[in-house]
């Protein structure tokens, strides 16, 4: 146990580090990558339609892999090349190191290609006395540095102008001493081109091949690769058998998509479509003065290596399958808010980097590759919308996680057990299963409060917290109200009140004959209580009986521990306890987005599907449900307007914004009169547990005082999911949830009267 | 603005959206007519120059162009002329087909490409692009770069046009429809 919560501070330390040392370059970069990206895909007509048909022709080709990798074998043995399947990294590096042998070079050039990291290629060529030369600039920059990438497409993003020009000048001592972007790029660039000149082998990657032509994509912009091809009478193309999509004509979704979702570009500079051997002549600086030979086209040699190494093995397995689908555009962390804040040396394993990594690292290099840095997805599920292939990112960082907390043999605590009833086995960590039973703790805190949250709050306990739990003891605890959501409504009277104070809410011309059941998360029910008052009694002006029934919590908390059994089965009681209001055709309105995305998302994949699709169908988020009443006329007259000028600054929840829910409560907001700013952040860095583990407190705050600050001067602070209220209210006035604003005959956040 | 227009996407709308998302990436384009090709090409480069065969009657590469370059006369050359074999209208931009002329060394090794393009063969969108040259890929091996914009890089810090490839690319746009008067807008800035 200490040796966790050891690791658990050179993990903090590692990413204080970080922070100070590379997070500056990277937040700069993958923001503006991020940003870049909105715009660009802005632009397209048709952008969801764009991501169904890339999507659904990478569902295709990875179906019928083996008879496309026939297909582009035979199509490029037919042309003079070979092609050959290496199981494993040693496999493709011998081959590799074979061919070099053949060809007597001492010297290969290669354009940028993460695969070839992945079986460490250089180092293997190197100890055959094979120079392999990175000629991508940042690559090559990475290489004199001797560090890894950061990130997929831009790799030496975490370094700085300053700090390239010190390490050039360092290690190559100039006549002149480099200072500005150009010229580095000038010096790069004579120095790479010698490089070029004098190699016999280029080596370069493929972002796809296509199988009826045998054609490579390659999706550059500095040309280097299309030297390294045109310069040398050797091409050697490395990919993973994924790669492969059935025709040319299918690359049409993944060229439109690939720049723009990465870098925010519409297109880069170069999309080298090349069907080899090519037929061009090689230009041979071997003889400077030679014109040359247009018949040289003739002795061009290829080969293509297509890598297993592990991926024929992920195609079986149902949960990692679909990260074949990924085309590696990098979106996926450049949108991720953790990812912005500390690079892929902190979120990324031996060769992958952002939230997809982990389905790579566990596919490639083995699950504890990934383990190292699976925590950093806090399942926040904003890069769901960017990936161009749709895949669902955060649940294969959840299914990671099951698994490698099932891999561990497991330290069998009775005490935590006893505490927390959970399904899932010993070797999930005491952090991870005090968060994943945060019901038992709030059931237990609301029991005992205000003695519960005196006790919480003490220096002894405190620090055995952050020992035993690694729950960081800066980080304020959620302090637990006596009375419940539960409670009150029943005290007051239950749904036979409800209805009579509906009855006197269809005032309006349009009267609803709806009935909503509202959901009691738990931080509604036992912490943030009034934002529950406040919802039940806006739906009751609005004409709309509430009731309350016990329902258990979600199972959002033992999931994002990646404890899957244990969230199944509360996702089955949810359904038991939701079946017969279903039946009876009542709505089911959430305030936790959190929660109603467990509804409408993951509990596709934890119930069957009838009932996870009944249950999808049937709930709301507040606020959406309160938009769809003014909608159907019901009048607005009766929600609170501003007091003084209206000006409010709301943050929407991560999840909530993916589900495509933000807009709702804004509309809302401005027909109430308010005038609306909506923060950037893609994520307020709390993310339910996140914030609260030692290990990440710090990274967690950095990401809070950036959203606090975009929304520092513009009004009111209004979040709608709890972490964002925890976050923004440890970093300044607490913010309260829209309901409270708009909720008849209010004080904001005050007691409701009744 | 772009790929939204592909409805509209005919004829002469096409070719206009071409030239603003040329322009918009970085690349002049010069909309000329048959007559004037040849003057305008040569006007656009500067010497020395490298050029590979242009396939259209009448119009022809600077007299002063080497045609079969050594690799040194690449690396010294200033301007590099080959002909396009089409364009995609969304994206502004020209696509370069290998050859055993050297087309693809000549773009590329070069300080600035001049691609000489058939107002023909622009189509308005990359589904177009793919689907016209599709046969070309399978049945005659045919190796093609989209270029869009000169070569460029952002890992030195910050974004600086002219990595390995090119640092400024012209187009000259032969246009039998072109407006003469009001065609020419001159090269790259440089
Ligand atoms: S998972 Fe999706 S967003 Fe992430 S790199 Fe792969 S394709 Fe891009």
């Amino acid at each position: 146990m200490s040796s966790r919560s050891e690791s658990r501070r050179v993990k903090a330390a590692k990413i204080r580090a970080l922070m100070e040392s590379e997070g500056d370059a990277v937040r700069a970069n993958t923001e503006g990558f991020n940003q870049g990206r909105y715009e660009s895909v802005a632009r397209l007509e048709d952008y969801e339609g764009l991501k169904d048909e890339a999507r659904a022709i990478k569902e295709e080709a990875i179906e019928r892999l083996p008879e496309l990798i026939d297909a582009v074998r035979e199509t490029i043995e037919a042309r003079g090349g070979t092609v050959y399947i290496a199981e494993d990294a040693a496999d493709a590096n011998r081959y590799i190191a074979e061919l070099c042998a053949e060809q007597e070079t001492e010297t290969v050039v290669k354009s940028k290609s993460m695969t070839t990291e992945e079986i460490d290629v250089n180092d293997h060529l190197a100890e055959q006395g094979v120079n392999a030369v990175e000629t991508d600039l940042g690559e090559w920059v990475l290489q004199v540095a001797d560090e890894a990438p950061s990130h997929l497409v831009a790799p030496a993003l975490h370094k700085s102008k300053e700090g390239i020009a010190e390490l050039f000048n360092g290690v190559f001592d100039p006549d002149e001493s480099l200072e500005t972007a150009q010229e580095l790029t000038a010096f790069a660039r004579d120095r790479l081109g010698e490089e070029i000149a004098d190699a016999d082998v280029g080596m370069t990657g493929a972002n796809f091949i296509t199988a009826d032509s045998g054609t490579l994509a390659l999706v550059t912009s500095e040309g280097n690769a299309r030297k390294c091809v045109a310069a040398t009478d050797t091409h050697v193309a490395v990919a993973g058998v994924e790669k492969i999509v059935p025709s040319v004509e299918d690359l049409q979704p993944f060229v439109e998509l690939i720049g723009r979702s990465g870098t925010g570009q519409d297109l880069t500079s170069y999309v080298s479509l090349l069907t080899p051997p090519v037929e061009s002549p090689v230009v041979d600086h071997a003889s400077p003065e030679e014109p040359i030979d247009s018949e040289s086209a003739d002795d061009r040699e290829f080969h293509l290596v297509l890598i297993d190494n592990g991926r024929m093995a992920m195609r079986e397995d149902p949960e990692l399958k679909e990260t074949l689908y990924c085309i590696r555009c990098s979106a996926c962390a450049n949108t991720c808010a953790n990812f912005q804040h500390v690079g892929g040396h902190a979120f990324g394993g031996e060769t992958y980097t952002g939230g997809i990594a982990t389905g790579w690292e566990a596919g490639v290099h083995g699950q504890e590759s990934a383990a190292e840095f699976n925590d950093l997805c806090t399942g926040c599920s904003r890069c769901v919308e960017a990936c161009p292939v749709k895949i669902d990112i955060p649940w294969i960082n959840t299914v990671v996680r099951d698994r490698i907390n099932r891999g561990d043999d497991g330290e069998f605590d009775w005490l935590v057990e006893g505490l927390t009833p959970d399904a899932d086995p010993g070797g999930v960590s005491l952090q991870k299963r005090l968060f994943g039973n945060f019901e038992t703790l709030a059931r237990l805190g609301s029991a005992t409060a205000p003695v519960s949250n005196w006790l919480a709050g003490l220096g002894p306990t405190r620090e055995a917290m952050e020992r035993l739990f690694g729950v960081d003891s800066r980080r304020e605890l959620p302090a637990f109200r006596r009375e419940t959501l539960v409670d009150w409504f029943e005290k007051r009277g239950g749904v036979a009140t409800s209805e009579k104070r509906a009855q006197r809410g269809k005032s309006g011309e349009v009267e609803s004959t709806r009935e909503v059941v509202l959901y009691p998360d738990l931080y509604t029910n036992h912490v943030l209580v009034d934002r529950g008052k406040a919802a039940v009694r806006t739906l009751e002006a609005l004409g709309v009986p509430v009731r309350i029934p016990e329902i258990p919590s979600s199972g959002r908390a033992p999931l994002s521990q990646g404890m899957i059994a244990t969230a199944r089965e509360k996702a089955e009681a949810v359904a038991d306890a939701l079946a017969p209001h279903l039946i009876e055709e009542r709505d089911v309105v959430i305030i936790e987005p959190s929660d109603l995305a467990m509804f409408r998302g993951e509990y596709e994949k934890l119930l069957p599907e009838r009932t996870a699709d009944a249950i999808s169908a049937g709930s709301y988020e507040l606020l959406e449900y309160v938009y769809g009443l003014l909608e159907e006329g019901v009048d607005a007259g009766v929600l609170s307007g501003p007091r003084g000028d209206g000006d409010v600054a709301y943050h929407s929840h991560c999840q909530q914004r993916t589900m495509g829910l933000e807009a709702h409560t804004v509309a809302v907001l401005d027909r109430a009169g308010y005038d609306v700013t909506t923060s950037e952040a893609e994520c307020c860095g709390m993310a339910g547990s996140f914030g609260y583990k030692s290990q990440y407190y710090e990274l967690a705050v950095d990401i809070g005082e950036e959203l606090s600050g975009q929304l520092e001067g513009s009004g009111r602070v209004l979040t709608s999911g709890t972490s964002c209220t925890e976050q923004l209210g440890s970093l300044g006035d607490e913010p309260v949830h829209p309901i409270e604003l708009l909720a008849p005959g209010r004080p904001a956040g005050g007691d409701d009267g009744s | 603005m772009h790929a939204d227009q592909t409805a509209e996407a005919e004829g002469g709308s096409a070719i206009e959206r071409f030239c603003e998302r040329s322009r918009e990436v970085g690349v002049p384009v010069a909309r000329v007519s048959r007559e004037e090709a040849t003057d305008v090409i040569g006007e656009l480069a500067d010497p020395p120059v490298v050029a590979t065969p242009l396939p259209w009657e009448g119009i022809d590469s600077p007299e002063d162009a080497t045609t079969e370059p050594t690799p040194d006369d690449l690396e010294r050359a200033t301007t590099g002329v080959t002909p396009a074999v089409g364009a995609v209208a969304d994206y502004g931009s020209v696509l370069l087909r290998s050859d055993r002329a050297g087309s693809e060394p000549t773009s590329l090794f070069v300080d600035r490409h001049i691609a000489v393009l058939d107002a023909a063969d622009v189509v308005p969108d990359m589904g177009t692009a793919l689907a016209d040259h599709g046969d070309a890929f399978r049945e005659e091996s045919a190796s093609i770069v989209v270029a869009t914009g000169p070569s460029a890089t952002a890992d030195m810090g910050e974004l600086v046009v002219g990595a390995h490839g090119p640092r400024g690319v012209d187009v000259v746009l032969i246009d039998d429809d072109a407006d003469v008067g009001e065609t020419i807008d001159g090269g790259s800035d440089e």
